[in-house]
């Protein structure tokens, strides 16, 4: 039997998202055995590749590698999962999205006010986007799985219903936060 | 001829870096550079919330260490109300932040950084991670399983969530009391975690007769290092004193008040470097840099303070001279018998009558302007620091995370290891591998760091044992 290929990838969040995805526990065990996951933090796989049945995504898209990354990602996934709060409408890593120019008023914080010596804003690091995203205002999102970060258990139920070709409906399973 | 290698990602760490190797025309390393790019601004953003918003909103900075934000940024508010939270609270939260150290200790050393040391460095790379971990033996990976998820069970009976369950720690202590049926359903798991954290020890040390390579070569120097201690010089990751002592283990400052660490702890920031540095002010910078969590905590206690980890902590001081073990590649037992040491102080917490007392909570008004907040997270020392105005609206905010302490020691590191292992004219993937494995074993948390920093990386520098900086190369 061929497995499926699934792909996590970890964009502007906090990693919960993924600590919540090995929260599965035991049952990673049995994952192991139905997918083959072809890129993710967790192994060491550098470029995205091609033929993806699932990405899963946490967090918003912050800057401008990761706007390359989630648009390649879609090209070569089937079904792409916005996983948690700041994928689905962008939660704590938007609270810049409030502040005039926020791209600019978060660094200038960080880099010149709070630095003892020699302060200076870095420039050649990966530009931020005047705005962080959620997924859905970049590419398309099949399915959306909130939580601050979501619960292992529905984790496991949307992955279960993926594997057996069924559509997960999230209807009075998910909450924010 | 190839001017530069990149790695990008660094994966099975947590959090997004890459590392650019620089070489001379003769294809040999000249310099490493560690490079971060990825960022929110938590210290700008959270200007204008209420003050007891914080332990919720700065406990997303990172999803691995939670609690650690949580506690720091609650000892914080604790401040602002002017509160001594009830002795009940204190055990609480003691006891939530041993099962945070647990898992994430656990993940770091059982779902990230064991595959190299099982497979070896140059393993394929399909087979080199938790997947093929399970795969191959199934029996390691689901203790590591069982372990990290003892450590989450801590935390979810506490607080009824396992990830950022930030209705549960609030200022002033935290919101409801342990019960014991809980606390005993904590209690019957704890036989086994404890099981599996001895096994693991006892493989890992028969392991080590096989990696002298890797202790001598994998960020192997002198440096200072700084942690939290209690006032008996023992082990402690919630309150205490702060030390830093050199790498012969003479102390440089003992006692240090960690809420007036701006007496004594600066950050730089170097025109080659976007990254900030913290050092000790008196030292100067770079002398006064220093190295942060297990490895530091261990080389700074006089001993752990519970019985097994006691026991552990001899065997470990035999890598040191005089005791002071320097190799990065041993931040990975020091981590083991932190867990272990987590496991034995969560047994004596739980089996004291004192931890289910009913009062947990004191309430309060805000009455200061200004609250400092410290706790040795997994990877070091957390320092949260808030202003706020009379209604306790947040108008400041300075978030010192652990990870960034160990920049200097970290970037010496990666740059030591390209330069033993890197060549550019036989580039194997295994060679690029101990590169990122040094990085592993720091267990740098690059969503903490990504609270504030961006970082254009470090050039190459060289220091006598003293820590005086002898050469640089800038570009």
């Amino acid at each position: 039997m061929n497995k499926v290929r699934v792909a996590t990838i970890w964009l502007s969040g906090c990693s919960g998202c993924h600590m919540s995805f090995l929260d599965q526990d035991e049952f990673l065990m049995e994952l192991a055995k139905l997918v083959q996951f072809v890129y993710s933090p967790l192994i060491d796989v550098k470029e995205f590749p091609e033929n993806v049945d699932i990405t899963i995504v946490e967090g918003a898209v912050g800057n401008e590698e990761q706007l390359e990354l989630i648009e390649v990602a879609r090209k070569r996934t089937k079904q792409l999962i916005a996983l948690g709060d700041c994928a689905v409408h962008g939660n704590v890593t938007s609270l810049r999205n409030a502040l005039r120019e926020g791209d600019q008023a978060v660094l200038k914080r960080a880099y010149l006010e709070l630095a003892d010596t020699t302060p200076q804003i870095p420039s050649e690091v990966t530009p931020l986007l005047k705005k962080a995203h959620p997924l859905h205002e970049i590419v398309e999102v099949d399915h959306f799985i909130p939580g601050c970060p979501p619960p292992a258990s529905l984790i496991t139920y949307v992955l279960t219903e993926l594997l057996a070709g069924r559509k997960p409906e999230m209807e009075g399973k998910a909450k924010f936060g | 001829m190839v001017k530069e290698i990149t790695i990008n990602p660094v994966t099975r760490i947590e959090g997004h870096a890459k590392v650019t190797i620089f070489l001379d025309d003769d294809g040999s390393v000249k310099d490493a550079r560690f490079q971060i790019n990825f960022f929110r601004g938590f210290e700008k953003f959270c200007e204008g919330r209420p003050y007891y918003e914080m332990p919720s909103i700065t406990s997303r900075a990172c999803g691995i260490c939670p609690v650690s934000h949580l506690i720091a940024s609650a000892k914080a508010c604790d401040a602002l109300v002017s509160v001594t939270i009830p002795e009940a609270a204190v055990r609480l939260r003691r006891l939530m932040h041993m099962g945070q150290i647990i898992q994430s200790h656990t993940l770091s050393f059982f779902y990230l950084s064991f595959p190299d040391l099982l497979f070896g460095m140059d393993a394929d790379i399909e087979k080199r991670n938790i997947f093929g971990l399970i795969e191959s033996d199934p029996e390691i990976a689901k203790n590591g399983i069982k372990l990290r998820k003892f450590g989450q069970e801590i935390i979810e009976r506490l607080a009824g969530k396992r990830i950022h369950s930030s209705d549960w720690i609030v200022p002033g202590g935290v919101r409801w009391p342990l019960t014991k049926e809980k606390g005993e359903r904590i209690a019957a798991d704890l036989p086994e975690a404890k099981n599996i954290t001895i096994s693991t020890l006892e493989k890992f040390r028969n392991m080590l007769q096989r990696f002298d390579e890797e202790i001598e070569h994998l960020g192997n120097f002198p440096s200072n290092y700084m942690g939290l201690i209690t006032p008996d010089g023992e082990l402690e990751h919630y309150d205490g004193l702060l030390k830093i002592i050199d790498y012969q283990g003479e102390v440089i400052a003992d006692s240090l008040d960690p809420t007036k660490y701006k007496e004594f702890i600066a950050e730089a920031v170097e025109p080659w470097s976007y990254m900030k540095f913290p050092y000790y002010k008196p030292l100067g910078y770079p002398g006064g840099s220093y190295r942060v969590g297990p490895l530091a905590r261990l080389n700074i206690a006089k001993r752990c303070g519970t019985p097994l980890a006691d026991e552990e902590i001899k065997e470990f001081r035999k890598f040191g001279k005089n005791g002071i073990v320097e190799s990065s590649f041993l931040y990975h037992y020091a981590r083991l018998i932190e867990i272990l040491f987590c496991l034995e102080r969560a047994e004596e917490i739980l089996s004291e009558p004192e931890t289910y007392a009913d009062r947990v909570w004191a309430k309060a008004e805000v009455s200061r302007s200004e609250g400092i907040g410290v706790a040795e997270a997994p990877r070091g020392t957390l320092i949260h620091h808030y202003k706020v105005d009379e209604n306790g609206l947040i108008t400041w905010v300075n978030l010192i995370i652990a990870t960034g302490h160990n920049n200097v020691a970290f970037n010496r590191a990666v740059t030591e290891v390209a330069k033993k292992y890197v060549n550019a004219k036989k580039l194997t993937e295994g060679m690029l591998n101990r590169v990122e494995a040094v990085i592993r074993a720091y267990d740098p948390c690059l969503s903490c760091a990504s609270h504030s920093f961006g970082s254009r990386g470090i050039d190459f520098e060289l220091y006598d044992a003293d820590g005086r900086l002898i050469d640089r190369n800038s570009r």
